[in-house]
């Protein structure tokens, strides 16, 4: 095959795997009827602890355990708010996106001060499978996280559709009185669908640290949290379609590059711009069908 | 024995007193009624029976135990089960999913067990459903089987229905009342919540009727009669039966013919539909409810446009009319959802003019002194309990409902048409609605009604057309209508 191709396709993956993690985090949030606006922040704070946690004990997986731990607190910050004291889910989000971006930033400033060349870790290695093969060797040489961010896919959907804890979940984002009314309590239920949700999504964002640059900058994350936002639109709640928007924006984005390198004597600005124009286009045809979880954005209160 | 003893409960939400020392007792194997108005005070009690709310005072007793139920999980626990008014069902899930729903003690779930278990228990206990079915593709009796079946499912031994022949048509009804007979010779207690006295007569041994939150009395059904039953409920004589006086209606004054319109979810919401109404006649449209009322209401009231067929006032053309336009032509609308058809936050005043602005436009300016004017006349016509500047939102329904009816009716429109005017007023504001439509038929008017309370259009209509997914399925003079024939026509058998 090509080598274009075949680096193209494995560069997608790298590419879509901070996003296949927290789009399943958003997935997670979104069934149980609260829309985490905080995703960007988290995926920004989850870069900037796995970094710094990392940095500090010269262990990766314990940068990547401090992330996800990183993660649960913002979902239990945004269960706080939108779900116990029922703020509006956009406001309390919105803020949260905005506070642990800033609260990043103030303390990577703190922790290592200011320097001309950003502090660095030794990132994941790549994991190579088929070495030999021409083809699928590139294909499979990839971080560890970016095969389980593929197998988490079936994991995800096997809890959310086979287990009673998923059926919860699906019940209480279309409707929490009758949750309620079964006897199951929505706040507890969507507290911890908001928990795992935060860890996946500081997961996704701790993987551009630890595993893609190995260094911290600030405009690390760049929308990706809204781009995993359109993404659960995209893929309407499920997460095999989701997978399939991943891939796309992926792919699109590892494309704009190679086609920057070709050299066409087009604004780089084009190029940057193309995978979020994909995505627009896209959510504009898959979302007409989008089958919004009917309790999304609607704070539960018994009385 | 009793199953159920509720000593002094008492609950306010803010300024109301929903339940004020209320007393109420349910007896093993009885089907007990619980009697009273909208606003009574019977779903409050039962939500504390069902650990949906708190109570500010009193005890709860079952079978004999003083308990203290902080949730359904505990009111479950204890062996009650309520079916709500609005169904507490999850209508992306299926039947099994729904009745398993926070009762499962396994970490996953087998769709294939579940269903089997659900089946079982459903010919079991004689409730039918199909387990694997999506609950949005099931009729509104089906959902209410669904629920009955949840709660028993759960190893309820007291079961509260709230209002449950509300939603259902006349044949599904009995077989609702038979069920439930059968159930309680199985061991069952049912507390039934209801409004309507024929039902409580027909399947009750005993009722308790609760009036302003408080209890008037209990009594056995043998002892009692449905106007002892209505005088306890509102504590006067009330309006039961018919004031239609025999007299001749007029000349065909609106014509419907051939009118199609698609709706949001189905392409043909309405199929076809030919009437025709006179002057000085009141024409009823029954049907349950989903059946393409909204639509209809949409379609008359120019809100939306029909895909085919004509719509004539007096002979002219007005089915592409804008509803501005239609207000001009002579018609006088009550929106569906009355919130629908007035803006909370503008005044009494400004809502009730708000169909006739050119009126009260003098050289582009609103006119605020005769807005000011015309609204105190109309206040004291309509009897409205409130001031021209209050904010409509600050009204109760029936009040808002009078705002609705000042603005349609002071105009003398040629045709009225009503849709659900009196869904969820009072005793009091129904009655009023209710006479008020009589007197514009009186008057001179064509009017229609559109109702889902069949006794209401038994009662006020001179002709009645049943609507069943979107057709006509019939036009009954009320002389000839029984409540069977018309429940037939509703569940579309013939």
């Amino acid at each position: 095959m090509d080598e274009f191709i075949v680096g193209l396709i494995a560069a997608t993956l790298r590419v879509a795997t901070p996003l296949i993690f927290a789009t399943l985090g958003e997935l997670f949030c979104e069934r149980a009827g609260v829309l985490n606006l905080g995703i960007e922040g988290t995926m920004f704070l989850g870069a900037f602890v796995g970094f710094t946690a990392a940095s500090m004990t010269g262990s990766l997986w314990i940068g990547l355990l401090a992330a996800a731990i990183s993660g649960i607190l913002s979902g239990l910050l945004m269960s706080l708010l939108s779900v116990r004291l029922g703020v509006n889910q956009h406001v309390s989000g919105l803020g949260i996106t905005l506070l642990l971006i800033s609260l990043s930033l103030f303390s990577y400033r703190i922790i290592f001060g200011e320097s001309k060349i950003p502090p660095s870790i030794n990132s994941f290695d790549l994991l190579k499978i088929f070495s030999d093969n021409p083809v699928l060797g590139p294909i499979f040489s990839q971080y560890l996280l970016t095969y389980i961010a593929i197998a988490i896919i079936p994991v995800v959907w096997y809890i959310l559709f086979r287990t009673t804890f998923g059926l919860n979940i699906r019940a209480v984002g279309e409707n929490p009185e009758a949750t309620d009314a079964a006897g199951i309590n929505v706040y507890k239920l969507r507290t911890s669908a908001l928990m795992i949700g935060g860890a996946l999504m500081a997961i996704g964002g701790s993987f551009i640290t630890l595993a893609q640059l190995g260094s911290f900058t600030f405009g690390i994350i760049a929308g990706r949290g809204w781009v995993c936002i359109s993404l659960v639109i995209f893929g309407n709640w499920h997460p095999i379609k989701v997978l399939l928007g991943a891939l796309l924006f992926g792919g699109v984005s590892a494309l704009q590059l190679r086609l920057q390198l070709k050299g066409l004597k087009l604004p780089y600005e084009i190029f940057l711009a193309l995978p979020y124009i994909v995505t627009i286009i896209a959510l504009t045809i898959a979302g007409r069908n989008a089958s919004y979880p009917a309790a999304l954005l609607k704070p539960y209160k018994r009385e | 024995m009793l199953a159920v003893e509720m000593k002094g409960i008492s609950k306010h939400f803010g300024l109301v007193q929903a339940n004020q020392d209320v007393h109420f007792c349910l007896e093993s194997g009885e089907i007990h009624a619980l009697l009273g108005e909208n606003g009574a005070g019977k779903t409050t009690l039962m939500r504390i029976l069902y650990g949906l709310y708190r109570a500010d005072e009193g005890e709860i007793f079952i079978n004999g135990n003083k308990m203290e139920i902080h949730s359904p999980k505990d009111a479950i626990a204890a062996g009650v089960g309520m079916v709500t008014q609005h169904f507490t069902l999850v209508p992306t899930l299926t039947v099994a999913e729904n009745i398993v729903l926070g009762y499962t003690n396994s970490l996953t779930l087998s769709q294939k067990l579940i269903e089997q278990k659900v089946q079982a228990a459903s010919e079991r206990f004689g409730v039918s459903v199909n387990s694997s079915a999506l609950v949005k593709h099931l009729s509104l009796g089906e959902r209410q089987r669904v629920e009955i079946l949840k709660a028993l499912y759960r190893n309820a031994k007291i079961l509260i229905m709230d209002e449950p022949t509300a939603v259902l048509v006349p044949q599904e009804v009995d077989i609702l009342f038979e069920s439930l007979l059968r159930l309680v010779k199985n061991g069952l207690s049912v507390i039934f919540i209801s409004h309507k006295l024929n039902e409580v007569m027909t399947v009750c041994d005993r009722v308790t009727v609760l009036r302003d939150g408080k209890t008037v009395g209990t009594v056995n059904k043998n002892e009692t009669s449905r106007e002892k039953l209505a005088k306890m409920m509102v504590g006067r004589e009330t309006f039961l039966d018919t004031q239609r006086s025999s007299r001749k209606t007029g000349e065909s004054v609106y014509e419907v013919k051939d009118l199609t319109a698609s709706g949001q979810q189905v392409v043909k919401a309405l199929d076809n539909i030919s009437f025709t109404i006179n002057a000085n006649e009141i024409l009823g449209i029954a049907g349950v409810s989903g059946n393409g009322q909204s639509e209809l209401t949409k379609v008359l009231t120019g809100i939306l446009k029909p895909t085919h067929g004509s719509i004539k006032l007096e002979g002219q053309e007005i089915s592409r009319l804008s509803p501005g336009d239609l207000t001009e032509a002579g018609l006088g609308r009550t929106p569906e959802d009355r919130h629908e058809g007035t803006i909370g936050d503008l005044t009494v005043a400004e809502n009730l003019a708000l169909e006739d602005l050119n009126n009260y436009t003098k050289n582009n300016i609103l006119d605020q002194k005769k807005i000011h004017e015309d609204a105190l006349k109309k206040i004291d016509e309509f009897q409205i309990k409130a001031s021209p500047n209050d904010r409509l939102r600050t009204l109760s329904g029936g009040n808002m409902q009078k705002v609705v009816f000042a603005r349609a009716l002071s105009r003398r429109p040629k045709v009225v048409i009503a849709s659900q005017p009196t869904r969820g007023l009072d005793v009091g504001a129904t009655e009023y609605v209710r006479k008020r439509l009589l007197e514009e038929r009186d008057r001179g008017a064509a009017v229609i009604l559109i109702s889902e309370d069949l006794d209401e259009i038994m009662a006020l209509s001179d002709r009645i057309a049943v609507l069943y997914e979107g057709c006509i399925k019939g036009i009954v003079p009320t002389s000839e209508a029984t409540a069977e024939k018309i429940g037939l026509l509703m569940a579309g058998v013939c």
